[in-house]
């Protein structure tokens, strides 16, 4: 057998999730001193932390837009984020494009014309990973820059969609990504489930497509539901000291 | 960006663009589902193992492929490597600057990539020479003149030097350059449709003006059966307008594809 035959034996999800189930999450924000708004994230085997600063002026000064606030993302992976090597450290090309689609999600979401002449930075830095690590970084992003005070039309979920074992399927798992048929990473703008983020490589037709979105839809709904409660805790809970890796 | 004067331009250019296309016109005249004049010119270079350069209107790509021998990555040892970059040559644009590969030429390589990892058309698993040597496939792209739509021309421009390339003879483990073993022959070809959005109006194949003031842009990578890519890159989308825009990608791949 096969190495993906055994990871997909019996039509089940080598986790026993059920197709449409999350792995668990952990979400917190504030916890980093410095930053204007910071989250903390545990999705599965991920780990993300994000800071933000800002809005702030943008520099250099050539690239100040006079009618709104540019959005600046930075993701980048731990060295020793993945399991089975030492990675390398700063930028990558896969850095770089992922920090790129992020932004292009976000700054639809921030209202950049408020603060014309500056620059909203994010910083996403991923301690562990186990797939799903952009969808994970957009959802703490989104949390961060709420934490930070910044005014958004809408709260921004990431969730991974796609195709392992001839099934449709949500959250896909380090193993489903990599030996699955398809992988669509998503964020969605929560009220009305715009696509703020949207990749996908593998093999689906329309209709798996459409299947895969609306199983994105309701994910959403439910992560939604604990980025508010992880920011309603700050105000409701005594904040807790210890920050826990 | 920083300069008030650009700003009104771009907007009295985004003015125009969405009159017109209000009118259900465009700038060149073309209709919202249209592609410019479309050209493949196989073999443009001949130290390479394959090679094309797609035209879209007047925008230009060559891409060619080099194969070498290699060591194979220490989680695939018996996978041939394939490796796609893009350049965007100084004199293709006046605004492309000299330096490492930025945002945008990283993002075209990846998504061309993607596109032909997704279809399986390279067959990576017969790339195998022996133990610790495999053969490496490198695609580049050159930009060679931006006049908008540079993701669909380098799609194209990759697809038709995939299917020109011929992959060189191995004896005793040896490469031997110039002699030919087999053609890759790709069984599918993925093909690029890129959709920009202005205002309430989507329209396929952009032109650089289109590009500069559009509100979203979507990259759909069809085969014959399948979406093997997608891309959003800036603004928002609907659920409704990504499946219709799948729809329209599927038909024009079909045409597409008779260029190559």
């Amino acid at each position: 057998m096969s190495k993906k035959e055994e990871v997909f034996k019996d039509g089940k999800r080598p986790d026993g999730r059920a197709n449409d189930e999350l792995r668990p999450m952990k979400m917190k924000v504030g916890i980093l001193s410095n930053a204007d708004g910071s989250s903390y994230l545990e999705w599965g085997g991920n780990k993300v932390i994000c800071g933000v600063y800002g809005p702030r002026e943008a520099i250099p000064k050539h690239s100040q837009d006079p009618k709104k606030s540019l959005v600046k993302v930075k993701y980048s992976m731990s060295t020793f984020a993945s399991k089975e090597e030492h990675g390398r450290a700063g930028p990558s090309r896969r850095s770089n494009e992922i920090s790129k689609v992020i932004k292009e999600a976000l700054e639809n979401m921030v209202f950049t014309e408020k603060y014309p002449r500056t620059q909203i930075d994010v910083f996403v830095d991923v301690l562990q990973a186990e797939g799903g690590t952009r969808v994970a970084s957009i959802t703490a992003a989104a949390l961060a820059l709420a934490d930070a005070g910044i005014p958004m039309k809408d709260m921004c979920c990431g969730v991974a969609v796609g195709k392992a074992g001839d099934q449709i399927i949500v959250d896909l798992g380090k193993e489903e990504d990599n030996l699955g048929q398809s992988d669509m990473p998503l964020a969605l703008s929560n009220r009305d489930k715009n696509i703020l983020l949207l990749q996908m490589d593998g093999l689906l037709t329309l209709e798996e497509i459409e299947k895969a979105i609306e199983l994105a839809e309701k994910a959403s709904d439910k992560i939604h539901e604990m980025q508010k409660k992880a920011i309603n805790s700050v105000y409701t809970e005594e904040p807790e000291e210890v920050f826990t890796m | 960006m920083g300069d008030i004067k650009d700003l009104i331009m771009k907007e009295g250019r985004r003015n125009v663009l969405m009159n017109m296309l209000g009118k259900g016109e465009r700038l060149d005249g073309r209709d919202f589902n249209e592609y410019r004049p479309i050209s493949v010119q196989k073999g443009v270079a001949d130290t390479a193992e394959g090679s094309a350069v797609a035209q879209i209107g007047n925008t230009k790509v060559l891409a060619a492929v080099k194969i070498t021998s290699a060591t194979p990555f220490p989680d695939r040892p018996e996978e041939g490597i394939f490796i796609t970059s893009a350049e965007f040559l100084q004199l293709a644009d006046p605004t492309f600057e000299g330096g490492p590969p930025r945002e945008d030429a990283i993002e075209l390589a990846r998504v061309v990539d993607r596109g032909i990892r997704s279809a399986e058309i390279i067959d990576t698993g017969s790339f195998f020479i022996e133990e610790g040597k495999v053969l490496a496939l490198f695609l580049d792209l050159y930009v060679l003149d931006n006049r908008g739509n540079l993701m669909d021309t380098a799609g194209l421009a990759a697809a038709a030097a995939l299917k020109d390339t011929k992959i060189p003879k191995v004896e005793d483990g040896q490469l031997i350059m110039g002699e030919v073993d087999r053609d890759l022959n790709p069984p599918e070809i993925p093909v690029p449709t890129t959709f920009v959005k202005i205002g309430h109006y989507w329209v396929v194949d952009p032109l650089k003006d289109e590009e500069n003031v559009a509100d979203s842009r979507l990259t759909i990578t069809t085969t014959s059966k399948h979406v093997c890519t997608m891309q959003k890159a800036q603004g928002v989308l609907a659920k409704e307008e990504l499946l219709n825009n799948i729809n329209i990608s599927f038909n024009i791949g079909k045409d597409i594809r008779k260029y190559l």
